[in-house]
């Protein structure tokens, strides 16, 4: 008995749930930032599953896919925590609700 | 692929995860997140594709995870206040599962036979990408150049 595709799939979609909740109900950035990189690996994780369960002919776009996504969620994690630095310099705190200058 | 490991890794990675998105200290958050990503990892060794679990270490352990850390370390000011609990946070996020669980269950053509492993050497993926995906990898390339400069100048010190 091997796990499924099912299986794979439903793993993922809780780890991107986790992530979802992290990103929604945390009141500090960063971990706003620890929550987007979960849903970028789960999304990872349901490319490699698809392509592991793929019919026949056997392309690498999956794994090609997964690799530029690590590389891109590298860059966007290099630059959100550059964006709570400055605005930790700038506000003294990394409480998201306290950033409202913004606010109408 | 057996489906003892299966459980043990997705149970690992799911509490891992979970101890990530709610734990109180900062610090012991960014740790689970690391036993989260490593579960992944595991997980992408299971299924055949050891490059992707190897650049996920690599990447996401080796360097994500200490840039974190140092920013945490960098702004820890503040780290012991407290700060607040959302929980409709938490209602959405369920909602999505459950949404997410019955879609996957409902839907039929997903059950496909599991094939029998093809390894993709690292030579096969080193020729796809110089020959199908070079410009994908070119355009990767420029945009990890341009976030190290635009994280270099956001966190440079203001000249005044």
């Amino acid at each position: 008995m091997t796990p499924t595709l099912q299986a794979f799939l439903i793993v993922s979609s809780a780890l991107f749930s986790i992530g979802l909740l992290a990103a929604l109900s945390r009141r500090h950035a960063i971990f706003i930032l620890i929550g987007i990189e979960m849903m970028l690996a789960a999304a990872n994780l349901n490319f490699i599953a698809f392509w592991h369960f793929a019919p026949a002919p056997h392309p690498s776009t999956g794994v090609m896919i997964a690799i530029f996504s690590i590389a891109i969620s590298a860059a966007e994690a290099a630059v959100g925590l550059a964006m709570v630095i400055a605005v930790y310099r700038h506000f003294r705190t990394t409480n998201v609700d306290q950033f409202d200058q913004l606010k109408g | 692929m057996n489906s003892i490991a299966f459980i043990i890794i997705s149970v690992f990675t799911v509490a891992a995860a979970l101890a990530a998105a709610t734990l109180p200290n900062l610090m012991h958050a960014a740790l689970c997140l690391v036993l989260a990503l490593l579960g992944l990892a595991s997980f992408f060794f299971l299924l055949g594709a050891e490059f992707v679990g190897l650049a996920l270490v690599f990447i996401y352990i080796g360097a994500v995870a200490v840039l974190i850390v140092f920013t945490i370390l960098l702004t820890r000011r503040d780290s012991k206040e407290h700060h607040g609990f959302n929980w409709s946070g938490a209602l959405i996020a369920l909602a999505v599962l459950c949404g997410l669980t019955w879609a996957i269950l409902k839907t039929q053509s997903l059950t496909f036979v599991p094939p029998h492993v093809r390894a993709l050497t690292v030579k096969q993926i080193g020729q796809v990408l110089m020959t199908g995906y070079v410009w994908p990898l070119q355009c990767v390339g420029i945009l990890l150049t341009a976030a190290l400069i635009g994280a270099l100048v956001l966190v440079m010190e203001e000249k005044r």
